[in-house]
């Protein structure tokens, strides 16, 4: 099992998108599927930019194996008190900064979820909020994606 | 669609890495939030935005978008055209509008998505 971690700060909008970027650049090093690299990788990009837009820090930490790869999302931040409204399409607290790098309008944590074949999320507000993802290799045999 | 033809189309200008010579393209999405292209799914398309920061490269790496239009006369910064490089995306820049900038690709058989 290959085990990576990228450590993310928050409000750094520069770097946003380099672990994202260094993780699918690994899987494709290894030969998993276009399919699942892609739903991966623009999962794990939404959590990344959700760290900068909105936490002090955080963790991203990938788990690959032959049937699958495991995402691990941690942050240090104001958590979400209502997991049910922050995961509806549309709603959104963030700030006119992150509107302004085309995030922002509530898409984030719905295309994470759609692009996870499991997904879960807990939060504790104050502290944190974690994030699990996991997509199966073995699901995409082939190069269709559909 | 073909390079030729797209740059003459949106008196388009390449800036930083090319667009490749035997590309066609098929589909195009237009958008400034970049969640929304995200969630788009297709070969060979292009990505029209009045966007012009380091994200719409980001977004269009994960996305798998190898072309990425920025309209209204913006010019990409050196850091997206670096990024953009590394990662095989060609920026062209066009004076038009991002809704010119579509219907002329329309015109010229460019598909939408949805």
């Amino acid at each position: 099992m290959l085990r990576l971690e990228f450590h993310i700060t928050g409000g750094n909008f520069n770097s946003a998108g380099e672990a994202s970027s260094s993780l699918k650049k690994t899987l494709k090093q290894l030969g998993v599927n276009s399919c699942v690299i892609k739903r991966t990788v623009v999962a794990v990009y939404e959590a990344e930019v959700n760290i900068v837009a909105h936490a002090y820090e955080g963790t991203i930490t990938a788990e690959i194996d032959q049937q699958s790869i495991r995402i691990t999302v941690c942050d240090r931040g104001p958590g979400i008190s209502d997991i049910n409204l922050a995961m509806q399409a549309g709603f959104s607290t963030a700030s006119q900064r992150v509107r302004e790098m085309g995030f922002g309008a509530g898409m984030g944590l719905p295309n994470i979820k759609n692009n996870s074949d499991n997904f879960s999320i807990s939060s504790t507000p104050g502290i944190g909020t974690t994030l699990q993802i996991t997509n199966l290799i073995e699901n995409y045999e082939t190069e269709n994606c559909a | 669609m073909n390079k030729k033809l797209l740059l003459e189309t949106i008196q388009g200008i390449e800036t930083g890495c090319k667009v490749h010579e035997d590309t066609i393209f098929g589909y195009a999405f237009a958008s400034d939030l970049m969640s929304d292209v995200l969630r788009t799914d297709a070969e060979n398309m292009i990505l029209v935005t009045g966007l012009c920061n380091l994200q719409t490269i980001r977004t269009a790496e994960m996305a798998d978008i190898k072309c990425v239009i920025l309209g209204r006369g913006k010019k990409a910064t050196e850091d997206m055209i670096e990024l953009a490089c590394e990662n095989e995306i060609a920026i062209v820049e066009s004076p038009f509008s991002v809704f010119r900038i579509c219907s002329e690709l329309s015109r010229n058989g460019i598909k939408y998505l949805y």
